[in-house]
């Protein structure tokens, strides 16, 4: 994957004269002889605080020197930055130091903790105070660091692919605004996306109030549309809407992929997970989805629906009406369901969750207001609060009246902050030729993108773990984000600055701007205290918006209800990706890699049948169509999904880009090319047309049966209430010490793994963590097809039961570390043994490649380096890299190692405080990243840590315990909480 | 007639019963440096020409060290110098030393066995003085040549010869060694 | 100089009457008649056309092989078709091949000398030949398919800086001092062997170079009887000890698959099922060699139909013993009441890769039931045509034995099914190339047949035998 450059990128070779280097910072840097002093003297941050000044200059050598080519550089910001814990004031080699932000994800902010090795942030791990997370982290703000080193980030302005510089550009600005000014702005355009910074929702405002004709549009392609529709519908304003699982007894998902992506994912997750396990699991909550495709959470259900889009809206109707809410419409279609989930429901009044998905129906989710208002959670487990949105508006006509000024060309200056409109804006809208029609349009973002190409201007953006800002959390907290490392590319700028620098010329830097604002705003007696407390919790405390009670109108579900499309016809439904999200986050290898949690599809999104539907077609899996809808066509290979409701076809959203980057270009399809405005999330009459020519999907797990084997070991709570020992021992297991070799004695610390097997919901939050954590290559999608991706950990996912609707079981697998390693017996060269705390260490230097390890591993948990999958040569990313793990290279074996190095970290550190490593001190990554805490790791030689408890449970298995290589790795048995009222026969 | 440089008296024979008569006789005569030459194996010469066979101790002795090499090698990196836990398994896991001891003892006494005979016979000779002959030639393919040797304290070029013309030779030569 | 033409249709008419005792060397073959008609075809006779065609291919193959090998080295095994789970493919397939080959060559030099079968003697110079060229082309595998096949001699003990040892519980460092054993006790078996022929190339060639070479590749032999005692006493012993050491050889190679847990490899009946695969293989391609060789240089009246015979025989014994093997696994299966285990017979027997299952069965226990017949045995045609049927599935085995237990062990997440690239192919057919290449070179440049053991073979060879006239 790495060698396949796209041509017409970031034209370096345009650059890269006699004179110019590979890295260079900004176009004056590059063309400038290099020296410090000058760089000193010349770029404008140069003039900087007298005290500062020596940092700044070593900071400044060290920054272009690194990115010349020499690694492990330090970029020290240039403002003062609070270390999150409390080491000396310099910089001590080998220690990392950890700072608190927020990564702004899915358009609100997360609180993350990020790791910085001599100022290169290497790794991102969750802030344990903030809301959004408490300490684990989504996949997403895992893999921002890959968007961070990004090598095919936008470098320097472009004016039309030709390389300006900063004053350039605001001189061209000048001249372009100029002509404006006179009319009050009129025909200057803002575009945002959704903006959830209140810094910088001030900036725009300000820049509004300067050219008072101006105008501001917004446009999120994956936003929150039908939830803004539907509560302008139900309490005519726009509220934000979020959920307290930790409270909910019951929970019903209508179409809400709750647990595994979407806004907020990891801290529902983590409510969610937190009411399976308490009170030794025997107080469960009960979760019923009902979607309109496999999702992760419907794989987690008690109990699961399959419909499809369209009769979700029926369906809650139904539900309505049985929960005698006027308006619902009184069909029996579900009437199975319905009545025995509106008993449960009312049954926990106040207890329990109704939640929809972001793609729903704005119908839909005023059918789950009402619900949620007659059943009485609202206030409890359902919350309301304003808007997080600076200006919440109704994005699709805002997008549309734009586009119908362009076309008309009433917009001569248009400015689209950050957003790729021309990839992802509705077809209908046609934005690319609009922008013809513009006669001075300027983009700014991480990369040179789609819109970009077609823009007059291109402005860089840093990236928010480069420059000051803030943003909202799905509560509504504010966090101020600070810097961990000086921009990579002097030529790039934050929203915030390139505003304030159209306000008011050469405007501040983003430090001052943020400082500035809450200076204003913060309220607090001693402004300097409350910043450095801010910034260091990397949130502002109590700032979460307040709860607000409202009252749903009574005729809104009637309205709503009229709206139910009524459609033989085959049906499509699109949904933002569950990495890509809506493409921004194409060109970010981890993400692309990473496996599609029911599919485990890396580097394609597929169009999602079901089995009937496909043997109706007559598709074998990967068969590759073109899809057809209302006269618009895209190609794609077609993934037999068990669990997709019949006569329905799901495309993700995000793919399919192509001027994204050396990652992102050609993977996938582009489903934005047959998604209208009047059908966003849904349309009918989908049609496919076979064709000729494959296109194979990569996919890592090819088998999804158990083929009747003990792999997960699964029942209900009842059944466990009834004998808890259920959890069989697997046949011919011996009996300890039944063997002519004593076992090995393991004193001081055994290390062990317990992972809890109904907490997990297949989010892949530890697969990024672990792939981050231990410099794990990227392969691309020819090697993951030839089977050889180099994920250490992995989310294998079953299907049992019916093909039709199944359910679905997660099983992280990590090494399981066996005492009697059967992969260490058969290493001629010792390259695998034992340490003495019991891990199974893998010595790379010593590995000459027989892969007769792997093949003796039960588990396949082994990774060969079958060709040079580790880039030596990419500069960015070897800042990336983890210092405390080797880089592997061509022809070396390499595993899960429970992540050694933090355990012999935590040995130095206990060393030099004469003491144990205290339980829960070491935390692999993935444990780590888990927002369900579904993996829990520790020293089982002590009883009292959790892990031995964990093992002491009756659920405690070992996989495959008859092979008695005494796993280190043991599991806890999945249990569900169906509703007895389903068993057949049961009183309805 | 034989001087200095003669090595011995050399009979030429198309026929292996007729070299072993020729042998017997002339032991029978007394003479007991003499030495057979034929293009092949003849057994009944090694009784009348007897030489002690040290191939098979040299052998046995090979393979002896071998095996000692083997098992007190691997104890020795297994147990002492390279003491690893290797999947559970004890340091000293005999019953996994068994295949290496027997191939190294395998391979040390073959090794013996063949050097041995290059050893006793002497090997590689780049000179031997019955090569001047030019009919010894065929001595590795067709004829058989007996050989008494001037050392012989019985030797006499004359009555030698003489004996051995009678044993029907296809032909009977003194050969000097230069 | 070869027997006169209707000397040899009288002899062929004998051969074919199945209640004639087949002679082992034909009447009318004399000491000189012999030497001349051995040594002639390295010293004196014009190297046939045949000659050059299978050299010219062997060396073809060989540059192919070149390229692949450094392809290999140079990009690493990626460009193989191996993956995780199916952790080795062609590699170990052509390994445990090859080293099967080279299994007849000692077996019929050791073990029947041991056993006194005096019809060995005319072939186990170039079967023993066969033997140590292939087991060069196998020990090649084990070194290509490593990662890292720069730093093999990691695997053997010695003193150094990093002072760390190789692993003696792994079955591949058993594999390293078994093969190696293996080899140098078979070379050095051939060369003691070869040794009085050579000698007599030297007293029959003309030019003075050759004499020189030759005389310094026979150490100065002369045929002096203490020199034949020791001789023979060294080849009887190496005769003892290369016996138990083919034996051990293949059940070492065996061990690779049976000390692994894995279902299909962890079975007792490997060893003694993996030597018998190997016998059956190394006849195989003992027949292959000798038919051609007969005809071309005419040593009809060495390499005769007894031999074919013989050969046959013991390709149909070793044959019904792997045929037996095939039966008792999916029994032990069973009987063992081990799910993964019955699932690997199920898998072979219907998975993705059931084809290289029915092939093998096809090709190792059906058709080879041929060899019932006599005329079969004894006529070139159909015994070759049998002989390449039992290579071809003898590889075919290893094959399925390897990726069959490795695409689909215990955790069904991982399964998946091996599929060769052309880098593979061109590796295992390069090695062909190798192999050819190596057995032309020894055709054309050494004794081929052993005269001096065929001499006492000769009705008058023993004293008061009866002369040659």
């Amino acid at each position: 994957m790495n060698e396949t450059v796209q041509p017409g990128f970031v034209p370096i070779e345009a650059l890269t004269g006699p004179r110019g280097r590979e890295y260079w910072r900004s176009l004056d840097d590059r063309d400038a002889a290099y020296t410090p002093e000058e760089n000193e003297q010349f770029s404008e941050e140069g003039v900087a605080v007298s005290e500062a000044s020596r940092r700044r200059f070593l900071s400044l050598m060290a920054g272009s020197l690194a990115l010349a080519g020499v690694t492990g550089c330090t970029r020290q910001p240039t403002e003062t930055i609070l270390p999150y814990v409390d080491p000396p004031e310099n910089v001590i080699p080998g220690k990392p130091k950890y700072y608190a932000t927020a990564a702004p994800v899915n358009g609100v902010a997360e609180g993350v903790i990020v790791e910085s090795h001599l100022g290169r942030p290497t790794k991102v791990e969750g802030n344990p105070d903030h809301p959004a997370n408490l300490g684990a982290t989504s996949v997403h703000s895992q893999a921002c660091l890959m968007d961070l080193y990004d090598p095919d980030r936008s470098r320097e302005i472009l004016k039309l692919g030709v390389p300006q510089t900063w004053d350039a550009f605001q001189i061209a600005w000048e001249h372009a605004i100029g002509p404006l000014a006179a009319r009050n702005g009129a025909g200057f355009r803002i575009l945002t996306e959704t903006i959830v910074s209140p810094t910088l929702g001030a900036q725009i405002q300000a820049l509004l109030k300067k050219y008072p004709g101006a105008q501001w549009h917004q446009y999120d392609p994956a936003g929150s549309h039908s939830a803004r529709a539907a509560s302008m519908a139900a309490f005519g304003k726009s509220i934000n809407t979020y959920y307290n699982f930790a409270t909910a007894d019951i929970v019903l998902s209508l179409d809400a992929d709750f647990l595994a992506c979407g806004r907020a994912s990891t801290r529902y997750a983590h409510d969610f997970a937190a009411r399976r396990r308490q009170g030794d699991r025997l107080d469960m909550n009960r979760l019923y989805v009902v979607e309109s495709t496999m999702t992760a959470t419907g794989g987690k259900a008690d109990h699961r629906l399959g419909l499809p889009y369209s009769q979700i809206e029926a369906f809650a109707a139904e539900l309505a009406s049985q929960l005698s809410i006027p308006g619902g419409a009184s069909g029996s279609q579900y009437g199975f369901w319905t009545t025995r989930v509106a008993r449960d429901l009312q049954a926990h009044k106040g207890a329990s969750v109704v939640i929809t998905g972001e793609h729903q129906s704005p119908a839909v989710h005023a059918y789950v207001h009402a619900i949620n208002e007659t059943l009485g959670n609202v206030g409890k487990t359902v919350i309301y609060t304003a808007p997080l949105e600076e200006q919440p508006v109704d994005q699709i006509a805002s997008l549309r009246q734009l586009v119908d000024d362009m076309k008309a060309g009433r917009v001569e200056v248009l400015l689209i902050l950050g957003g790729n409109p021309v990839y992802n804006a509705p077809v209908d809208f046609q934005f690319a030729d609009a922008l013809n029609h513009v006669k001075t349009s300027i983009h700014t973002g991480l990369h040179f993108n789609e819109t970009a190409l077609k823009t007059t201007w291109h402005l860089p953006e840093t990236h928010f773990l480069e420059d000051w800002g803030d943003a909202r959390a799905f509560d509504g907290t504010v966090s101020i984000t600070q810097p961990l490392i000086a921009p990579l590319y002097d030529g790039s700028h934050s929203q915030l600055q390139l505003l304030d620098a159209l306000i008011a010329f050469p405007g501040r830097t983003p430090y001052e701007i943020v400082r500035s604002y809450w200076g204003a705003n913060s309220g607090a007696g001693n402004f300097e205290q409350w910043w450095r407390k801010s910034v260091h919790d990397g949130m502002i405390a109590n700032s979460a918006l307040p709860a607000i009670t409202l009252a749903v109108a009574k005729n809104v579900v009637r309205t709503a209800a009229a709206a139910a499309p009524n459609d033989s016809s085959m049906e499509i439904s699109f949904r933002p990706d569950v990495y890509m999200y809506d493409g921004r986050f194409a060109n970010n290898m981890w993400l692309q890699e990473l496996p599609h949690p029911m599919t485990k599809l890396t580097w394609d999104n597929a169009i999602y049948l079901s089995p009937n539907t496909a043997a109706h077609l007559g598709f074998e899996n990967q068969q590759h169509v073109e899809l057809q809808l209302h006269g618009r066509t895209v190609w794609g290979s077609v993934w037999i999904l068990p669990g997709q409701p019949d006569s329905t076809a799901t495309v993700e959203l995000g793919w399919g880009r192509w001027h994204s980057g050396r990652a992102g270009n050609g993977a996938g399809f582009n489903a934005y090319a047959v998604r209208t405005s009047d059908a966003l999330w849904s349309a009918n009459g989908v049609q496919f047309r076979k064709l000729a020519n494959p296109y194979p999907l990569a996919s890592t797990q090819m088998q999804q049966y158990m083929e009747g084997r003990q792999v997960i070991i699964e029942n209900t709570v009842d059944y466990y209430k009834r004998n808890p020992g259920f959890v069989p021992k697997a046949e011919h297991e011996p009996e300890e010490n039944l063997t002519l070799y004593p076992h090995w004695d393991y004193r001081g610390y055994a290390w062990s793994m317990n992972i809890d097997l109904t907490a997990c919901v297949n989010c892949q939050a530890c697969v990024v963590a672990c792939q981050a954590e231990n410099n794990i290559a990227v392969v691309g999608k020819e090697q993951v097809l030839a089977r050889r991706a180099m994920h250490w950990l992995r989310i294998d996912t079953y299907y049992k039961g019916v093909p039709g609707n199944p359910t679905a079981h997660y099983a992280p697998i990590p090494c399981m570390q066996c005492e009697n390693a059967p992969c260490e017996l058969v290493c001629p060269v010792q390259a695998t043994n034992h340490s003495k705390d019991g891990l199974n260490d893998m010595i790379y230097n010593r590995c000459v490649g027989t892969r007769y390890c792997s093949n003796n591993c039960p588990w396949k948990v082994r990774r060969f380096n079958f060709l040079l999958f580790q880039d030596w040569t990419t500069e960015t990313w070897k800042m990336q890299r983890n210092p405390d793990v080797s880089v592997r290279s061509r022809g070396v074996m390499e595993k899960c190692t429970y992540c050694v190095q933090r355990i012999r970290e935590a040995e130095i550190t206990s060393q030099d405080e004469n003491r144990f490593i205290r339980d829960g001190e070491v935390k692999t990554a993935c444990q780590q990243a888990c927002p369900t805490q579904a993996i829990v790791f520790g020293d089982k030689n002590n009883p009292n840590n959790r892990v031995s408890k964990l093992k002491a449970e009756k659920l405690n298995y070992h996989m495959f315990a008859e092979l008695n290589t005494r796993p280190r790795t043991s599991y806890l048995a999945e249990l569900r909480n169906p509703n007895p009222e389903f068993e057949p026969g049961a009183a309805s | 007639m034989s001087d200095a440089s003669t090595y011995g008296m050399v009979a030429e024979f198309d026929d292996p019963t007729k070299l072993v008569e020729a042998a017997r006789e002339m032991r029978k005569l007394g003479y007991r440096k003499m030495e057979a030459y034929s293009p092949y194996p003849i057994k009944d010469l090694h009784e009348i020409i007897p030489v002690i066979n040290w191939v098979p101790a040299i052998c046995f002795l090979g393979g002896l060290s071998g095996s000692i090499i083997a098992w007190s090698m691997e104890y020795y990196i297994a147990a002492i110098d390279y003491p690893i836990n290797v999947g559970g398994r004890p340091l000293y896991s005999w019953p996994s030393f068994i295949p290496i001891l027997f191939e190294l003892t395998v391979l040390l006494a073959g090794c013996s066995a063949f050097f041995a005979v290059l050893g006793l016979s002497g090997f590689p000779r780049v000179h031997f003085p019955l090569f001047n002959l030019p009919q010894f030639a065929d001595a590795t393919s067709s004829r058989m040549f007996l050989c008494i040797e001037k050392t012989d304290p019985i030797y006499d070029s004359d009555l030698t010869a003489k004996f051995m013309r009678e044993l029907e030779p296809v032909g009977v030569w003194e050969v000097s060694d230069e | 100089m070869m027997a006169p033409v209707e000397e040899r249709q009288r002899h062929a008419a004998r051969e074919l009457d199945p209640n004639n005792p087949l002679p082992v060397v034909a009447p009318s073959t004399t000491f000189e008649t012999v030497s001349e008609q051995i040594s002639s075809i390295v010293l004196t006779r014009k190297t046939p056309l045949f000659w050059w065609c299978c050299f010219g291919f062997g060396i073809f193959l060989l540059i192919w092989f070149a390229i692949a090998v450094t392809y290999l080295l140079g990009k690493g095994v990626g460009i193989w078709g191996i993956e995780i789970p199916n952790g080795w493919g062609f590699a170990i397939t052509n390994f445990v091949w090859w080293i099967g080959i080279g299994h007849a060559g000692t077996l019929i030099s050791a073990i029947l000398l041991l056993l006194n079968q005096s019809w060995r003697n005319s072939i186990n110079r170039f079967a023993e030949a066969m033997t140590i060229f292939a087991v060069m082309c196998a020990g090649l595998f084990p070194l290509l398919h490593l990662g890292r096949s720069w730093i093999f001699y990691w695997v053997f003990p010695y003193p150094n800086t990093m002072t760390v040892q190789p692993n003696f519980r792994s079955p591949l460092v058993w594999d390293v001092f078994a093969v190696s054993t293996y080899f140098t006790i078979s070379v050095l078996f051939w060369y003691l062997g070869m040794i009085p022929d050579l000698a007599m190339f030297r007293d029959r060639a003309v030019e003075r170079w050759k004499k020189a070479i030759y005389g310094i590749m026979c150490f100065g032999w002369r045929g002096a009887s203490h020199e034949w005692k020791w001789h023979q006493s060294a080849s009887l012993l190496l005769a003892g000890l290369a016996t138990p050491l083919v034996l051990s050889v293949h059940t070492v190679v065996s061990f690779d698959f049976t000390i692994a847990i894995l279902p299909g490899w962890h079975s007792t009946i490997f060893p003694p099922y993996f030597v018998a695969g190997a016998i059956y293989s190394g006849f195989a391609m003992v027949v292959v060699l000798a038919i051609p060789l007969r005809s071309v240089y005419g040593l009809h009246n060495l390499l005769t139909v007894r031999h074919l015979n013989n050969c046959g025989k013991l390709m149909l014994a070793t044959g019904l013993v792997l045929a037996y093997t095939y039966c008792i696994e999916p029994f032990t299966a069973w009987y063992s009441g081990n799910e993964f285990e019955m699932a690997v017979v199920r898998n072979r027997a219907f998975g993705p890769q059931a084809w290289s299952f029915w092939g093998v069965i096809l090709l190792n226990v059906i058709i080879p039931q041929g060899l019932w017949f006599y005329k079969v045995r004894v006529k070139p045609q159909p015994l070759f045509f049998m002989g390449c049927v039992v290579l071809v599935g003898m590889w075919l085995e290893r094959y399925m034995i390897i990726v069959t237990s490795l695409g689909r062990d215990f955790l069904p997440s991982s399964w998946a099914t091996f599929v060769a690239t052309f880098w593979d192919n061109a590796t295992l057919y390069g090695s062909v190339g190798l192999f050819i290449t190596l057995f032309m070179l020894f055709v054309r440049f050494l004794p081929m047949v052993p005269v001096a053991e065929v001499r006492e073979l000769l009705p008058f060879s023993k004293p008061g035998g009866g002369t040659e006239k």
